[in-house]
């Protein structure tokens, strides 16, 4: 489990994740503040083996990408999370 | 000195199912191909098995090799993931309309059967078609298939049944030496009285050492393919007019292609184009503007042969007898293919095929320059 | 004349450095928000660690690389969040796409690549599992974003910084619950003991296990992780011990690594062409000491052209400048051309040495059950190669076609080493005869035009 340990007195943020509130830290990629609130995932793979949560979070294994309303599909690793976003997980 | 019955210059979708076909005649078959088996044409096309939209004169060869596709599991034991989804083709325009209903009735004469989609059918039938979509065609016996994986089952099953697939064979010389044909090869000197020129866009170059010149053009299709989506898409796509072909495969991911890739070193080495690629991009989304901010993970290209009327260049020499030509298919030749192999087989055991072939002959150009003027399409 | 010099990590800045002193104002191009680079990576604005809390003892390198970038960054066309997802090298345009969609087409005379690197990974059953992450997006976690992958993650892998990003856990508050090491301490201490340059190192390497120990942390060396077991996220590794007895220890979270790959697909798609290196166990793309490829006007430094580590990244980025400026005519630095040369010349003896100390193990890869997800982009087992390689994948780009291994979103950057090894074991051919998957564009995926 994904768990906060240094720096983390940072203004917190709403955001909406499948329809649901998530709560975040300004400056909390995506992909930080998803798996700290517990959602577990970013994807679900489509050929049936499992849910992903991204794997090198550096924008190199392509396997953390979610869905953001009007501006696409992105990865949660190298986009950061702003006050408002919605974000579908496929 | 190796000798064979046949010798065929190329391992693409041709040359492997006339090696597949021949060798189960019980004929000596070497294939001399120079990368491995599939490598360009057959193996980085679309992968559409398409009849819809042939000029009438290819018709009857690709009746002759749709039957083939649907035995494909019993001929090499693989489906090569043939999909019999269909190809609809789409009308942008009342004149693309006009032409898909004239080629409906030319097709019927042929025994193919199609259906039109109206203007309204076509919006309750597929409502993820945008604005500029007027109407469709559509083939249902047509399909797809997986281009990756059909040269190397043809090999792999021509193999099998006797044939010899020598890979990494680029042919260095070629001639007759009044007895029978004379190949080099990695070295090695291969003899037969058969000789199948199967070479694909390098075939004009071996055409050639026969004085046949041809006026052949590479011709690098460009193609791409998105992240695997929802599935929704049954048909494989074309519209009238080319420029954009489309499809969906189970897995999920669109295949799309359209425009022109590069290539150099003699069109051994291909890439895709940005520019054929963005074009492609954009179209794909006008006509199918679910596919807005679909991610698009690999662009190939790849090397065919292509000649001005369109047809390839398909039947036996006009210069040296026991030379058959079977190259240039002009990007349509992966539908082609296993039909193309039989009909070769065919030439050189029976002496002759059940498809008509005058309009391939490659007398044609020697025509052509006599008269200085190109035929008609 | 129009320089071109794309990322901005240790290399990057220190070409762009060297550029700008010569009066040369290049397009700047990095692919993240901001520069630094993987390793010396700033957590985003609001975080208020100092460089000392974050980089530790390469506080002092983090420190003035950023101050280097921060003073370039005017004197450059500085582009960040923009992805070179193509390069046209008969028309020298780069094809680019910012994170705001818009796309771009960039000219250049000439190109400097500092494209970087990523860990090299062994996939075992269960290492696509939430929870599990590379050894370097461990670090990015901690470094970047001040969070743990886990509250007692695990660490397996081999190289220098296993041990380093398992103390730096530790250090923070997390209970690293093993740390596995695949290479056994004999190898790490006879390739030290052989060469006086790897001393430091190994010696560093020691003081760390020797803290993590101190701090209750098991460190298991020549031991082979099994599987990652879990459901839905990663719960235990089982793994086993040089004696072959099996072990599970329960954890939270997988870290893993075995050293580190080059991201060089914008050097394949440059036209640079590439050779096996045995030493590094990596395909690398060709070019000289100073940074020079067999293509006229690329250049290539850092991890990128080769994993020499962020120290020789800053070098070869200088270097590779300096080589581009007396290409072209221009004055360049010669005492600092000559030391560099000296510099990199005895880091690449280092470099030898840290090789040989941390292998990639090559036989577990080789080894691999068939029922392992292989490619996890394509969910191709290492079965479905194995079967591939039977009918006719005899090198890995034909491996691909038939497989779809490496076809998938990552293009096989992640699957690419390891699928190698099973295919050379199947094929029964030596690993450079099987090849390496082609880079093809777009390097990473772009989106089709329009809003979804």
């Amino acid at each position: 489990m994904l768990t906060r340990l240094l720096d983390q007195d940072r203004p917190s943020l709403s955001f909406v994740v499948d329809g649901g509130a998530v709560s975040a830290k300004q400056g909390d990629t995506l992909l930080t503040a998803m798996l700290a609130a517990g959602l577990g995932h970013m994807r679900s793979s489509e050929f049936g083996d499992g849910e992903r949560a991204g794997f090198c979070w550096m924008g190199a294994c392509q396997d953390c990408w979610v869905f953001v309303e009007g501006r696409g599909t992105l990865r949660a690793c190298t986009t950061l999370v702003q006050p408002g976003m919605t974000v579908r997980r496929r | 000195m190796r000798r064979a019955d046949v010798l065929i210059v190329g391992g693409g979708g041709a040359g492997c199912s006339a090696a597949l076909f021949l060798a189960r005649r019980g004929v000596r078959v070497i294939v001399l191909e120079r990368g491995l088996v599939g490598s360009q044409a057959t193996g980085v096309n679309y992968g559409g098995v398409r009849q819809q939209g042939r000029h009438p004169a290819g018709i009857p060869l690709a009746i002759k090799s749709r039957a083939l596709w649907s035995r494909l599991p019993e001929l090499i034991g693989t489906d090569a993931e043939f999909d019999p989804c269909g190809h609809l083709k789409l009308a942008r325009s009342e004149a693309d309309e006009a032409e898909l209903v004239r080629w409906n009735r030319i097709a019927a004469e042929y025994g193919l059967v199609t259906r039109m989609i109206g203007r309204n059918a076509i919006r309750d039938e597929h409502p993820y078609f945008g604005e500029a979509v007027v109407a469709g065609s559509l083939l249902a016996e047509d399909g797809a298939a997986n281009p990756r994986l059909l040269s190397p089952a043809l090999a792999r099953a021509a193999r099998e049944a006797g044939a010899e697939i020598r890979e990494h064979h680029s042919v260095t010389a070629a001639a007759h030496d009044g007895a029978e044909f004379v190949v080099q090869a990695n070295g090695t000197t291969f003899a037969a009285p058969w000789l199948l020129n199967c070479a694909g866009y390098w075939g004009g170059k071996l055409a050639e050492t026969f004085n046949e010149a041809v006026p052949i053009a590479p011709l690098h299709p460009n193609m791409l393919v998105t992240e695997p989506l929802p599935y929704f898409l049954r048909h494989s796509l074309g519209v009238v007019g080319g420029g954009l072909y489309l499809r969906q495969i189970a897995r999920g991911n669109v295949i799309f292609g359209g425009g022109r890739g590069s290539g150099e070193q003699e069109a051994t080495r291909t890439r895709p184009s940005a520019d054929a690629s963005l074009a492609s991009m954009e179209a794909a989304v006008a006509l199918i503007p679910r596919l807005a901010g679909a991610m698009v993970i690999r662009s190939w290209s790849g090397t065919d042969g292509t000649f001005a009327d369109g047809f390839p260049v398909l039947g036996p020499s006009r210069t040296t007898p026991g030379l058959i030509h079977a190259f240039g298919f002009c990007g349509e030749g992966f539908q082609l293919a296993p039909g193309v192999g039989q009909v070769l087989s065919e030439l050189v055991m029976d002496g002759r095929t059940d498809v008509p072939l005058e309009a391939f002959d490659i007398g044609r150009f020697a025509l052509q320059d006599a008269a200085g003027t190109a035929s008609p399409a | 004349m129009r320089v071109v010099v794309v990322g901005a990590g240790p290399a990057g800045v220190r070409a762009v450095e060297q550029l700008v002193r010569s009066g040369i104002e290049p397009v700047w191009i990095e692919e993240a928000p901001d520069g630094g680079g993987r390793i010396y990576q700033r957590p985003p604005a609001g975080f208020r660690r100092n460089h000392r809390a974050i980089y530790g003892a390469d506080a002092k390198r983090a420190r003035a690389l950023h101050a280097a970038l921060e003073a370039l960054k005017p004197r450059a066309d500085w582009r960040p969040d923009t992805l070179v997802w193509n390069i046209r090298p008969r028309e020298r345009l780069l094809d680019t796409q910012t994170a705001g969609r818009r796309r771009a087409t960039v000219e250049y005379d000439a190109l400097i690549l500092c494209t970087g690197a990523m860990d090299r990974i062994l996939p075992i059953p269960g290492w696509t599992l939430p929870g599990v992450t590379t050894l370097g997006g461990a670090q990015i976690a901690l470094k970047a974003q001040g969070v743990g992958i886990g509250a007692r993650p695990v660490f397996i892998g081999t190289g220098p910084l296993l041990v380093l990003a398992a103390l730096q856990y530790a250090k923070a508050g997390a209970t690293p619950a093993l740390v596995l090491d695949t290479t056994a301490f004999a190898t790490k201490a006879m390739a030290s003991a052989g060469l006086l340059w790897n001393l430091p190192t190994f010696v560093r390497g020691l003081r760390y296990t020797a803290a993590l120990r101190l701090r209750g942390v098991p460190v298991v060396e020549d031991a082979t992780p099994i599987a990652i077991e879990g459901e839905g996220r990663a719960t235990a590794l089982r793994w086993r011990d040089a004696g072959w007895r099996e072990h599970v220890t329960p954890c939270d979270a997988v870290a893993m690594g075995w050293g580190l790959k080059p991201e060089a697909q914008l050097a394949d798609l440059a036209g640079v062409p590439f050779r096996f290196d045995e030493l590094g166990h990596n395909w690398i793309p060709e070019k000289d000491g100073a940074g020079r490829t067999p293509v006229p006007g690329v250049y290539l430094a850092g991890d990128g052209a080769g994993i020499g580590g962020a120290e020789v990244a800053e070098l070869a980025g200088a270097r590779a400048a300096l080589a581009l400026l007396e290409d072209h005519g221009l004055p360049s630095d010669m005492v600092l051309r000559a030391h560099l040369d000296g510099r990199l010349r005895t880091e690449a003896r280092f470099r030898a040495a840290l090789e040989r100390a941390f292998p990639y193990p090559a036989d577990l890869a080789r080894r691999m059950d068939d029922a392992t997800l292989l490619c996890r982009c394509e969910a191709i087992t290492a079965g479905d190669l194995r079967s591939a390689a039977r009918a006719g994948g005899s090198e890995v780009n034909r491996a691909k076609a038939l497989s779809r291994i490496g076809m998938g979103r990552c293009q096989g950057r992640v699957c690419g080493p390891p699928a190698a090894e099973v295919l050379s074991e199947a094929l029964g051919l030596p690993l450079e005869q099987v090849g390496r998957l082609r880079g093809q564009p777009p390097v990473k995926p772009i989106p089709l035009p329009g809003s979804a």
